[in-house]
């Protein structure tokens, strides 16, 4: 393999799974953004959407009779993953709602240090309700896609450089989902309140805005993108289990803080920055070294730029 | 300056001669925690009103203001809004029923532009048309305004923000409207164009109750007057009246 294709491989592989991460990093960062608490629990949500979307999977083909769901026509599959996506979203979205209401709420005008142990709580009764669903050890979710090589079976170039459908899919569901969040908090009424809201909560009732109801479509929206994020992890990396969360939530609180926390576009710009720098460390050091290059990374920029990339744009209260 | 008016509600959801008082305030007792900051406040305004409450750093002012917005919620007493009870509803319940402030230090959304400020002020509204006429009047009584739409908030200058602010309000549609210290860290000149406009925007049929550490100012433009002293009520009566009261002059307006 010749350098550049090295280096477009691991870009590649770095911006499929920076997709995943940015996805669960948005969750952190808007919750953060409105109401100023790391939601300890979201990497467990993201953990609840991987098994939703297992549901679907497993569930699914078994009304047509068939134990595995590939042997099925190739539309029904489709449906299938599209199916288990939606599912994901719509249950992380509702269990993310519900979190803030049961959870978070009634504390909102505690000292901060209540909330986040309320959400350390949150994440430890999630983990549990994900190993009474599913059980202590990893499953196997079903390889849905097809094995494609874009760059040889599509594109018909000759090159060592891998790029699976299951990378495109990856980075084409994860890119208008965060467009299409982009331009709703840009463009939107509700949009416009939440940013509204997280930088002045006070004003922004004084202006008419409910402020419960806008924290409760944060969290909605945080809840939809780390439902994405799990049927994304579950379809591409073909395992779930319910210890997932601690570290793909890590890894996205990683990125939210490093592209600046309560920032959307740091958390884009986190999220893929993470992904790049886990493919570069998994070929040019070793996998096993991967997390301690990550967090490594994170001391660095709290000691260095402990606002992070775009860290400026953080709540300010007048 | 010859704006058009600023809002008068097309159908009232409540004839307005149901009750005299635009907004009442009786025996108010409101707590920060287990700090007693309003001891019982009882003032009222009138339709078409500008009264004023003013006071010195402390005494309960903006309490008294975050209390009627909803913001903070009294202990005892009651707030009514042309006879009915509003004290139990949330900020922007009250927003609705025609109570709009421009809090002390502004607080406008430093990180969107003026037209979204502006935006926002008419969240709760649903009526594309006269949310547009009301755009249209705002930035006529503020024409600086205008050039800044695209700007963001937070790169205004302190009057230009304190326009933004009330104009912010006004997107309300307010029957009335609640202005804590729009004088304040102005220079003179500024406050002179400020007080003119809120005459101006009282004369368009918003009844207003202003906030001032600036006494002297605001006793001129209102009709009546309160002055608050450490969460009490010590004295209300016509503007004129305060003026000439001895304690008033030596308090608050600097004559011994």
């Amino acid at each position: 393999m010749q350098i550049q294709e090295e280096v477009l491989q691991v870009l590649l592989i770095g911006i499929a799974n920076g997709a995943i991460i940015a996805l669960i990093a948005l969750g952190y960062t808007l919750v953060y953004g409105i109401i100023e608490l790391i939601n300890f629990a979201h990497g467990e949500v993201f953990m609840i959407g991987t098994m939703a979307a297992l549901t679907i999977v497993t569930w699914v083909p078994s009304l047509f009779g068939v134990k595995q769901a590939f042997t099925l026509p190739g539309p029904i599959v489709a449906l299938i993953v599209l199916g288990s996506l939606v599912a994901a979203m719509v249950t992380c979205a509702l269990l993310n709602v519900v979190v803030e209401r049961v959870a978070y709420r009634r504390l909102r005008a505690a000292p901060k240090l209540a909330p986040l142990i309320s959400a350390i709580g949150v994440s430890f009764v999630l983990v549990n309700v994900g190993l009474l669903w599913k059980g202590p050890s990893q499953l196997n979710f079903p390889d849905l896609l097809p094995q494609v090589d874009i760059f040889r079976d599509w594109l018909g170039i000759n090159t060592l450089v891998l790029f699976t459908f299951k990378d495109l899919l990856a980075i084409v569901i994860a890119v208008p989902l965060m467009l299409g969040l982009h331009l709703f908090v840009q463009h939107t009424r509700l949009g416009k309140a939440m940013r509204a809201t997280a930088q002045d909560r006070d004003a922004a009732s004084m202006m008419g805005i409910d402020i419960n109801l806008t924290i409760a479509l944060t969290f909605l929206l945080g809840g939809a993108l780390a439902g994405a994020a799990g049927a994304i992890n579950g379809l591409y990396n073909n395992s779930a289990w319910a210890f997932q969360g601690f570290r793909g939530g890590l890894y996205a609180f990683t990125a939210a803080v490093m592209g600046g926390i309560g920032n959307l576009r740091g958390a884009y710009i986190g999220g893929m920055a993470i992904g790049i720098v886990a493919a570069i460390s998994d070929r040019v050091i070793d996998a096993r070294w991967t997390q301690v290059v990550v967090f490594g990374l994170l001391i660095l920029v709290l000691i260095f730029k402990p606002t992070g990339i775009l860290g400026e744009e953080t709540t300010e209260r007048a | 300056m010859s704006a058009p008016a600023v809002t008068t509600p097309a159908a009232p959801r409540r004839a307005a001669s149901e009750s005299p008082l635009a907004l009442e305030l009786r025996d108010v007792h409101t707590y920060y925690g287990h700090i007693h900051a309003l001891k019982g406040v009882s003032l009222n305004v009138q339709h078409g009103e500008i009264v004023t409450l003013i006071g010195a750093n402390g005494a309960g002012k903006t309490t008294t203001l975050r209390t009627i917005s909803g913001v903070l919620h009294p202990r005892q007493g009651e707030v009514l809004l042309q006879g009915d009870r509003i004290d139990k509803l949330a900020p922007h319940q009250i927003v609705l029923r025609g109570v709009c402030q421009s809090p002390e230090g502004r607080r406008i959304f430093s990180r969107m532009t003026v037209r979204e400020n502006l935006e926002m002020g008419a969240f709760a509204r649903r009526d594309a048309g006269a949310i547009a006429a009301d755009f249209d009047r705002v930035l006529a009584l503020f024409p600086r305004l205008k050039e800044r739409l695209a700007q963001k908030g937070g790169t205004l200058s302190g009057g230009e923000q304190q326009m933004l602010a009330i104009g912010r309000a006004l997107m309300s549609s307010p029957r009335v409207l609640l202005l804590d210290e729009p004088s304040m860290g102005l220079a003179p000149m500024l406050v002179e164009t400020i007080f003119t406009t809120i005459v101006e925007i009282n004369r368009q049929g918003v009844t207003v109750l202003l906030v001032e550490q600036n006494a002297l100012m605001a006793l001129n433009v209102a009709s009546r007057g309160y002055v608050l002293e450490t969460g009490r009520i010590v004295l209300g009566g016509p503007a004129q009246e305060l003026q000439r009261n001895e304690q008033v002059q030596k308090s608050y307006l600097g004559i011994e």
